[in-house]
This record gives C-alpha cells, structure tokens and sequence, in this order.
C-alpha cells in the first residue's frame, strides 16, 4: 500500500544514490548533446579537469571543503526534522565573524588566531541559524520560509557593511582589505612541503582537515551521543520525543545552531584559506550546493563527504570544461546540481520501488529488513 | 509641484516593480492554496524569462516569447507536479532542485544558442518586446494638470502585462471565492481527506493548481525579459520568486492582501532607488540595503506572530496518501 | 429508487482483502435490509471498518462482488460510492473546518461552476432535510465552531444531501457525549422509518442492543454470526466478538495494598483551546494495587494520564509521587521518570515508540540519558545491545533481533518490548494506557500477566482502558470517567459490565436509550 518500498540498508545508503546520481548525470549528458557537444569527450574532461593532476585535485578538494561544510549543517538540521535552507546565508554571516578576526587580531601570532577565527566563524554561523530556530521553536514559524527571509536579510547586511563600512578605503570594488600574513590558514602545499613532499599551489589549505574533524564529530555525536539520540527522535517524531522527555524546541534550537556552527566554518576555507580578505557573495552557493550534497550522501557523515567530493570535481572539473568545451560553461556545473537535487531528493520514489523488486529477485540478504 | 512628480513617478515605478511579484505570488496562492508549497516560483519564472527573451529574439515575436514562457513554465509545473504530487516527493526539495537547474540552464543553453556569455540578444525589433501603452491623450495631460499627470504616468503607460496582472486580481478573488473549483481548491488544501471522501481527484485538482502557478508564473517571467527589460540576463529574477512568496505570506494568501503586499513590497524597491545616496531630513541617508531588505524583515515578523498572524493553508507541504 | 421487496439494499459476497501480510477480510458475506439499522460489531482490528471502507470505495477488494439493490456495482472509488446512494459518516469527521457548514455539504456536489446557485439550492434543500429527520444545524457557522454532535449531524446532512439511501456511520459515539449519542439514536430511528438502510458500526455492546435490527459479528477478518438483535444479548455478542468467554479471567490472588504511591488531588487540566478535559479529580493508587480507569474514550482519561506523565501541563491541582509533589516542583516528563514514574502511552506508534529505529534504539527511549546506558560523553553500545537482548529474552520479544526496525515488529511484540522497557525501569508506580490495543490475543494475556505480576511485586499500576473487560479483569479498584469528571468508583468484585456502563454515560440509577 505504501510508496516507499523498503530497500535493504546496503541498497539504500548506496545502490539507491548512485541509481539516481546515474539518471542525472544521464539526463545532463543528454543536455550536453543538445548543446552540440559529445557527452563522452565532456565527461573525460571533467574527469581530466577535476583529478588529472595535482592542480586539479587540489582545486578539488578545496571546493570539496566548503562543501563538506554547507552538507554537514543540511544534514544536521535534517537529523532533527528540519530543512536548513539558510547555509548560505549562515556560512556568510560565519565568513564575516571569521573575517573580523582575521582583520582585527591580524597582528597576533596564527596560533592565537586560528582557534579565534573557527570559533568566530561557528558562533556567526549559529547566530544567524539562531533566530529562525527561536522563531520555529517557540512561535512556530515555518523554518524554510524564515531561513530563505534570512539569507537575504545576510545578503543586505553583507553588502552594506562591505559597501559602507569594511571597504578598503580608496578601493572602488566592495572588499575589505587584505588580511595579514599571520591570518592566513596554512596552504596545503606548504605543509606537505614540511613533511618532504612536494605538491603543486593550490588553494587547498588546513580548513580541509578541519571540515573532515567537522564530519567525523558530526558521525560521533549524531550516532553515539544521547544528545544525537534525542536529536533523532525529536526528528522521527516530535511526539514521542515529549514522551520521552526529550523537548523538541530545545532540540530544534540546539540542531540549528550546530548546523549554522557547521556552515559558518566555509569562512574559513573560502576567506582565510584562499581569498585572503573578505568579499562580496563569497558562499558563491554553497550552502545550496549543501542541500545536494546531504540529500547525496543520504544525511551520513561519511556519505556527506563523499558527495562533497562529487561536487568539488563537478565545479572544479566544470570550470575545465568551459576552457575547453567553448560552447558549455560553467552554468552546466549548476545544472547538473540541480539534477542531482532533483533525482536524490525529489523523485528518489520514483527508482525505489523498481529496485526493490530488483534486489528482492536476487535474494533479501541485507543487514536490516 | 517637483515632489508631486516624484511622487508619481515612483508610484509609477511601484506598478511595474509590483506586477511581476504580483503575478508571481498569485500564482503562489493557487499552489499553496491546493497544500504544494510553491518555492518553485523563482526557477518557473527565471525559466519563463528565458524562453520568453530566446524565441522572442529568434521570432521577433513578443507574442510567440509568451507562448514560449509559458509552456516552459508549464513544464516545470508539470515536473514539480510529477515528484511532489505523483510520486510524493519532499515539496522544498524539489522545487529548490529546479530553481537550481533553471539557475544554470538558461545561461548554459543562452551561451550555446546565442553565444553571447549567458544572456539572450537585445530585444529592439519592432515586435520583440511588450511595450508600454499609451493612452489616448496621455501626452497632453502630462502638460495639462496634476491629475493629468497621475493619468499619463499611473493609469497609462503600461504595457498589457501590468493590466493583466491588475485584472488578475479581482478574477483570482472570484475564481477563489465563488466558483466550485475555488471551493474545491480552498478545500483539498485545509482537508484532502474530506475531498476525497467528497469523491474528488486530490490529486487532479493539485494538478490544476500547479499548472495555473506554472502559467502565472510563465506571464511573470516574461514579463521580466521582454517588458521590463530586453532579453534575458543571467539571474535575471534575483530573488523576486522569493519576494513574491513573502508577499503572499503577508497577504495571508488572500488575493486581495496579497496584492497590497505587493505593491507595499514594490513601493520599497522604488522608493530604495529613489532614496539611493539622499539624505533625508532628521535621518540621514538610509542605507539603500535596509530599504531592500525590509520585505524580508517584515515577512519574518509576520511569520513570527509580531505583526498579525499569517496561517498557512493546513495540509500545505504534506503529500496526500491514503490511509492505510 | 425502485426497490424489489425482500432485496437487500446493500448485499457483499465473499469480500477478500489483504494488506501486505494482513489479511483484513476474509470471504466476508453481508447483506443490509432498506428501512432497518444494522449493527456491525468486531474488536478493533475484526477488519470492521476495512470492509466499510471498501463499500465505499476507498479501499478496492481482491476478490468479491457488491450488489445494490440487487443490482452487482462496481465501486471503485468514492465518487462511484456517491453515485450508488452509499453515504459514510467517518469515525474522523470528513469536513473543512474552516468552511462553513453548506460549503461542506455542497463540496463535491455543486450544481455548475458557480457557487451562487449550489448554495441556493443547497440551502432550501437542507431546510428540507432538517424538517424530515429534526437534523437542524446553523448553516452558515464554521464547522470548527461547533461541538462535535453537531458536527457529526453535519456530515449526517452530507450524506443525506447527496442522496444516500445507504448510510454508514463508523464508531459514531466515540466521540460523543451521552446526551448526544441519544440523540443520534433518535435520529437513526428516523432514518430507518425514512427508508434508509443504516450500518451502524462499533465495538460497544450496550449501542448495538439498544438502536440496530439485526446485527453481525465480525472476528479477524471474517463473519462469525448474523443475528436479529432481539434474539441475542450482550453475552452472547460478546462471546462471539472475542470468540471465548468474556471476562478474560486474569489469573490473580487479592490485591494487598499498602501506602500510596501516587496521589491526585483536584487535578485539573485544559487542551490547547483553554476548554477543562480533566475537572477537578482526585484519588489515590497505592502500592501492590492496580487502579482501573473506566470511560467511553474522550471523556478526559487521555489527558489524564498524559498529565500525570508531565506530557501536558496540568492548570490546577497536585500530584504526588511518592509525597513529592510533581506539579510545584515543575517536573517534566524525564524528571518523574528519574522518580520512578513509568508509563506505556495510549497510543504505542505515536508516543511509545520511533517506528524508524531499531528496537535497541527504542529500548532505551526515555532512558537514554541514564548511566547504565552511558560511558562518559558516548552511549555504550555494548550495554545497550546487552540491555535490548536481555528485554526480548524476559518478554518473549519475537524476533529477538535487536537490529530489526521497530516498524518490522507486530504489534503486539512492540507493546511487549514497551512494557519490558518501562518495567525494566524498575518503577514504583506504572502508569499504563490501552496496554492492549492493536495486540493480537497470545500477546494480550502476557501483557495481562506482566501487569499482575508488577502489582504483586508492591508496584502502584494505574491502568487507563476503553476496553471495559480488560479494567473488569485487571483492576481491583475501577473509577470511572465521564466528562472530565471521576463519577464513581467501584471495587472489582461489585463491578459489572452494566453497572460500569450506566456509570460511564454519566448517570447514575437510570439508563439512557
């Protein structure tokens, strides 16, 4: 009777994504063939752009950071029963927190400021997740509609104290000045080369590590934790969690401001790690990207960063591709995003059921029911 | 005599920034009002602008573009209608899926169309594009008197979209109001269940209500590429599906609301250009930013309980399954 | 409708419907005389209102056929329903709250495109109606303005309104007030003079021999008897419905109570609207004894219990646990557990239990923030898999598999995982609500078991039932609810059926209908 087919566990965390990663990565091949190119020779090139080289691995993984980020705090948030549309708006705000640090404390030695600027970054983050959770909790305003008002509302703070207050004076683009050398996160390559191994210069930097650190607490406090424990049954069902005296307005207020925490660490990857100051519409979409990555990823840690991986070898691959494919640009990257979205997230019934039959005609030895 | 004209001017601009939003959040209302959530307005009208602006410019027809708008808009209503009411799928998802995908395929096939980096030619053919109207006489009232004026700038001088969008209104009420598809529409989306125990399709009616947001928003979208500017440029809704969305939510999805919330929301964006850089007496200059960012706050507030109480339609975002 | 004499107005034969591994109807046989009330009687679960909800095309049978007046139909979906002359009143009311009461007759049955003239037409028509059958209701108020009698009279006019010459009303007095069911039972009356044929739906005995005709009996999934309801008595209905004698009798000494463990004093409690559900109770339950609650659901026992739990907040009045007093002290749900305060909810799949976990991850709802299940900032997987097994083992949880989803458990292996987690807990009172429902009948005296087994361990049970037989089996001393209000109170060994049932209308002395 019911349209969601069960599917054993391994089927699910993974058959069932990479069915529907397929049927977009399909759909957008065929795109590519409209627009005159080989799907093939596109799909090489992404390859080739995204992993053929360490510059290309490099720039990979960096987008990847970001990512990791915005899909934790999606995930997070989903763990809990909401849908966490504002990380764009709360990896803007963190960014800013970060950067103040940054600008401010920039004559102090790094190890002073790193610790600082994450926790500037995650408290930004929390706060602008902060009042749409209050405003959900406590007076029930729908959090998809409060967390998109608030990206805005961030999009117009941003650009005002950027136009108005942090601008580099006698600069005409809207940017603060450069932060200082002491204020920098640790490029990849440079702490490869302490250890002997040389690695090409790339943006990649030690906000990497921190977004892996980042999902593996995630993992740990989500699944092994009693705080994750009531999360998730305030997000199963809000009922049972009163019953079990857990309070769901504390869970939802707690889950935002650890999600908006996660998504105001892309600060630290975007600003501190690779931009060097702050600047307009740095999130650039990734707290959107964000909500492709946990839907991918299936809201696990683990599967989070894989599909984070995806989608930096998409952007970084797609940035490629319109070098070499003169009639794509990079847009395709955000299409193929989008298809993702709409394939994991929106019509994952629609290959559920087909599958089930699948795996059921080769026999149901998976691990759960 | 110099403020007047301001004044007018600007209420002037407030039509023409309204009626995209206004279109766009009536078509909202017929969504939500069937319980889908109608995030998809941004990506149907910036994939409407985009047609639109494409076959206007290959055609020269503005009429052809519509039609182009439309049916494109269509799709998407049809596709977010495909995963949210037939297969059940997560409503937010979806439509931020295809707001997403619209995002990047306008500009990707407007790169491989048209080559010209992600936007469609300049519409300035003869028909390309929708033009303001001209009322009989408007010229010679401008010079005659100031209520000429307000007849030359607000009444005429439009093109046919904004008074589509003005007639919408009043026919949305009715068609809400006092015909059985309003009643119905107003009913599957507080009660499925008691629709389908009327022995009405809730699906099929869901349908409909998604495919009148897809045509509204089809008209919104062209509007924007081949009205109020000419051609398609990439991003070219910036947020105003968004804008629209609030603006029904402060309207309480009530047409009638719905459209003074417009026109509040439209009246800010106008008066934010106007403001651009002056000062203001006892306040200063406002930062242009805190003008545009007021419909935002106001929403917030609304949703908040602040400021009245919005009510969502009770079955909105929830998939009708029978039970078991 | 031109109607042969002797036809059945409605007629099923051999009705077959399964879901999934639930086989809800089995060949089901059944068949309704115009002008008449019929009962249609089963424990929850006896496939009752499956079976209706095919008659009216909400459900397609597997196999079967329908006939109406003796004519076969195929009704596939309600609107054929409509069409056939089958109106249904659900147990849920099918109505737009915030329409009014002629938009909610009309919906679904409007003349043309214009409302204008539906509601015209409408109106005069339900002038009519409310003449015919004395169904008089405020035409242009909000549905979700008036009491719920009223409401149910407006889904009555509903169906009548679209020419329903077979009515269906499913479990009608579960959520009316004595007064109101009385009124309904007039109302059928008149219905059945009016020619209808009425299929009166319900698991109470009392209503069955007080309004129907004729009544049949259904029992997991199938027809078991056909009756003229003059030729058999509650006794009989009962053995029948539960297919063994009634008064399950539990195996159990007398109760040796000793100090009270729990103690209500003038509790009072009101729902979202303000409106009082529970006014003004007191009593006591003391330590070996179990307490029963008796009621027709929705006279305030729910918010009781959900009161006593710390799930709603109460408005006036004291509770002590063991002398502490729970409503000063501000305890909540997870505090008053920490004081030995347990309780298996009402409704098991929206409280109880997350039918998404694992049963090892449900075992410890509630109890998750307690030590034995901690190891400093982590939860001990080690303890609780250890803790589950140990549940399953001493509750005979079938499968014993941990792992397995909790949704994957029937029901009845659920209520026994619940029970062994909160008794596990080691209360010294057990607050339990509906310990049966949805519980197949092997699971059923376990649980009974468990419960006398807790009492005579010294542990204070409150146990909250609209199953009158199983307060009759269980409790040793029974209040009963009506209105918000504790009417009386009875010692096990002077309680009957009867008696309890003239107490839970809210009239003492004198019976009703």
């Amino acid at each position: 009777m019911s349209a969601t087919a069960k599917l054993p566990r391994w089927a699910e965390l993974g058959l069932l994504p990479l069915v529907n990663l397929l049927a977009a990565l399909v759909l957008s091949g065929v795109i590519v063939k409209i627009l005159g190119e080989s799907p093939w020779a596109a799909l090489k090139l992404m390859s080739a752009g995204a992993f053929g080289s360490q510059e290309a691995v490099g720039y990979t993984l960096y987008y990847t950071t970001n990512f990791i980020f915005t899909g934790l705090a999606v995930a997070v948030a989903y763990h809990a029963g909401l849908f966490n549309i504002g990380a764009e708006g709360q990896a803007y705000i963190g960014g800013l927190g970060t950067g103040l640090v940054c600008l401010w404390l920039g004559a102090w030695p790094f190890w002073a400021v790193f610790p600082l600027a994450v926790l500037a970054g995650a408290l930004g983050g929390a706060a602008w997740a902060f009042i749409p959770a209050w405003l959900q909790a406590r007076r029930g305003s729908h959090i998809v509609i409060t967390t998109i008002m608030f990206n805005f509302l961030a999009s117009a703070l941003m650009t005002y104290l950027l136009v108005n207050v942090l601008i580099r004076p006698g600069q005409q683009s809207p940017e603060s000045r450069e932060f200082s050398a002491h204020a920098v996160m640790p490029a990849a390559h440079e702490l490869l080369a302490k250890v002997g191994v040389t690695f090409t210069a790339t943006p990649l930097n030690l906000a990497f590590l921190l977004a892996l650190l980042a999902a593996a607490f995630v993992s740990v406090f989500i699944w092994r934790t009693r705080w994750g424990y009531a999360l998730r049954v305030a997000g199963q069902s809000p009922d049972a969690a009163v019953y079990a005296g857990i309070l769901p307005p504390r869970i939802i207020i707690g889950a935002m401001l650890l999600s908006g925490a996660l998504a105001g660490c892309l600060g630290l990857n975007e600003l501190m790690g690779s931009q060097h100051r702050i600047l307009i519409d740095f999130p650039g979409g990734a707290g959107f990207v964000g909500i492709a990555v946990a839907l991918m990823g299936r809201n696990r840690p683990l599967g989070v960063i894989l599909a984070a991986v995806l989608f930096g070898a998409l952007a970084q691959g797609g940035s490629q591709l319109s070098f070499d494919m003169p009639k794509v640009n990079r847009d395709m990257v955000v299409v193929i995003q989008g298809l993702v979205i709409l394939f994991c997230g929106a019509l994952e019934n629609v290959f559920r059921a087909p599958l089930a039959r699948v795996v059921a005609m080769f026999g149901n030895r998976g691990g759960e029911e | 005599m110099e403020t007047y004209t301001l004044i007018v001017l600007t209420l002037a601009a407030t039509l023409r920034v309204a009626t995209p939003l206004l279109l766009a959040a009536l078509a909202g209302m017929f969504s939500e009002r069937s319980g889908v959530i109608d995030l998809g307005l941004e990506g149907k009208m910036l994939g409407a602008a985009f047609a639109a602006a494409a076959v206007s410019a290959v055609t020269g027809s503005a009429w052809l573009g519509l039609a182009a708008g439309v049916a494109t808009a269509l799709t998407l209503a049809l596709l977010l209608g495909y995963a949210c009411i037939t297969h059940r799928g997560n409503q937010v998802v979806a439509a931020m899926a295809v707001n997403i995908m619209v995002a990047g395929l306008g500009p990707t096939l407007a790169l491989a169309w048209f080559g010209l980096g992600g936007q469609t030619p300049q519409l300035d053919g003869a028909g390309q594009r929708f033009r303001e109207l001209v009322w009989p006489w408007a010229q010679q009232a401008r010079d005659v008197a100031l209520p000429g004026l307000l007849y030359a700038e607000l009444l005429s001088g439009h093109s046919l979209i904004v008074y589509f969008a003005a007639g919408l209104v009043p026919a949305s009420a009715w068609v809400l109001y006092r015909t059985r598809f309003g009643l119905r529409l107003r009913a599957v989306g507080e009660n499925p269940l008691a629709v389908d125990t009327a022995g009405i399709s809730v699906n099929g009616l869901r349908y409909q209500a998604v495919l009148i947001s897809g045509l509204l928003c089809g008209v919104a979208g062209t509007y924007l590429s081949t009205a109020a500017s000419a051609g398609f440029v990439r991003d070219m809704t910036a947020g105003k599906g968004y804008l629209a969305l609030a603006a029904l939510i402060f309207g309480k999805w009530k047409p009638w609301p719905t459209l003074g919330a417009c026109l509040l929301f439209a009246f800010t964006d106008a008066l934010a250009t106007r403001l651009q850089g002056v000062a203001l007496p006892l306040v200063g200059v406002i930062p242009v930013q805190f003008i545009l960012a007021l419909p935002y706050a106001l929403t917030v507030l609304l949703l908040a309980g602040f400021v009245g109480k919005a009510v969502a339609p009770r079955a909105i975002g929830t998939p009708y399954a029978k039970e078991k | 409708m031109n109607r042969a004499p002797g036809v059945p107005a409605l007629e099923l034969r051999g009705i077959d419907k399964r879901f999934g591994a639930v086989h809800a109807n089995r060949g089901v046989d059944f068949s309704v005389a115009a002008g008449s009330v019929h009962g249609l009687i089963g424990e929850n679960g006896a496939g009752k209102s499956t079976l209706m909800n095919i008659v009216y095309g909400f459900h397609r049978a597997d196999a079967g056929e329908m006939l109406i007046h003796g004519r076969r139909v195929d009704i596939h979906a309600p609107h054929a329903a409509i069409a056939a002359g089958i109106g249904m009143v659900h147990q849920h009311f099918m109505l737009v709250e915030n329409f009014t009461v002629l938009e909610n007759v009309i919906l679904g049955v409007e003349r043309g495109a214009r409302l204008a003239a539906s509601l015209a037409h409408a109106r005069e028509e339900l002038k009519k109606l409310a003449h015919d059958y004395g169904l008089e209701v405020p035409l242009d108020a909000m549905v979700s303005e008036l009491p719920v009698g009223v409401q149910q009279r407006v889904e009555i006019l509903k169906a009548l309104y679209r020419g329903a010459e077979i009515l269906i009303l499913d479990e009608p007095t579960a959520v009316l007030t004595p007064q109101e069911a009385a009124q309904l039972f007039q109302l059928l009356g008149r219905l059945r003079e009016q020619g209808k044929a009425v299929i009166f739906v319900t698991h109470k005995l009392r209503e069955i021999m007080a309004v129907t005709d004729r009544v049949t009996v259904m029992r997991q999934g199938a027809v078991v008897a056909e009756v003229a309801t003059a030729e058999t008595s509650v006794r009989e209905l009962a053995e029948k419905m539960v297919g063994r004698a009634v008064l399950l009798q539990v195996e159990k000494g007398p109760a040796q109570p000793g100090a009270a463990r729990l103690a209500v004093q003038d509790l009072e409690v009101r729902d979202r609207r303000g409106v009082a559900r529970v006014k003004g109770v007191s009593f006591e339950v003391r330590a070996g004894e179990i307490v029963g609650i008796a009621g027709v659901a929705g006279n305030g026992q729910s918010e009781l219990l959900e009161a006593l739990a710390g799930i709603v907040a109460s408005s006036r009045g004291e509770i002590r646990l063991n002398g502490c007093d729970l409503v000063r002290e501000e305890l909540d749900a997870r505090a008053r557990r920490g004081l030995g305060l347990a309780h298996v909810p009402e409704d098991r799949l929206r409280m109880g239990v997350v039918a998404a976990f694992s049963a090892q991850a449900n075992a410890i709802l509630g109890y998750h923030d307690r030590p034995a299940y901690n190891r400093g900032l982590l939860l001990d997987r080690t303890a609780i898999l250890a803790g589950c097994e140990k549940k399953m083992a001493g509750y005979d949880v079938r499968p014993p598999d941990p792992e397995l989803r909790l949704a994957s458990f029937s029901g009845g292996n659920q209520q026994k995982l619940v029970l062994a987690r909160e008794i596990d807990a080691d209360p010294s009172v057990l607050l339990v609500g509906q310990p049966t429902r949805g519980v197949d009948i092997g699971a059923i005296e376990f649980i009974h078991r468990q419960l006398v087994a807790l009492r005579d361990a010294g542990k204070a049970v409150l146990l909250v039932s609209v199953e009158l037989e199983e307060i009759l089996g269980l409790a040793d001393r029974i209040l009963v609810m009506n209105c918000g209000e504790i009417v009386g109170e009875v010692a096990s060994a002077d309680a009957t059926e009867e008696k309890l049932g003239l107490m839970m209308a809210g009239v003492r002395g004198e019976g009703h209908a």
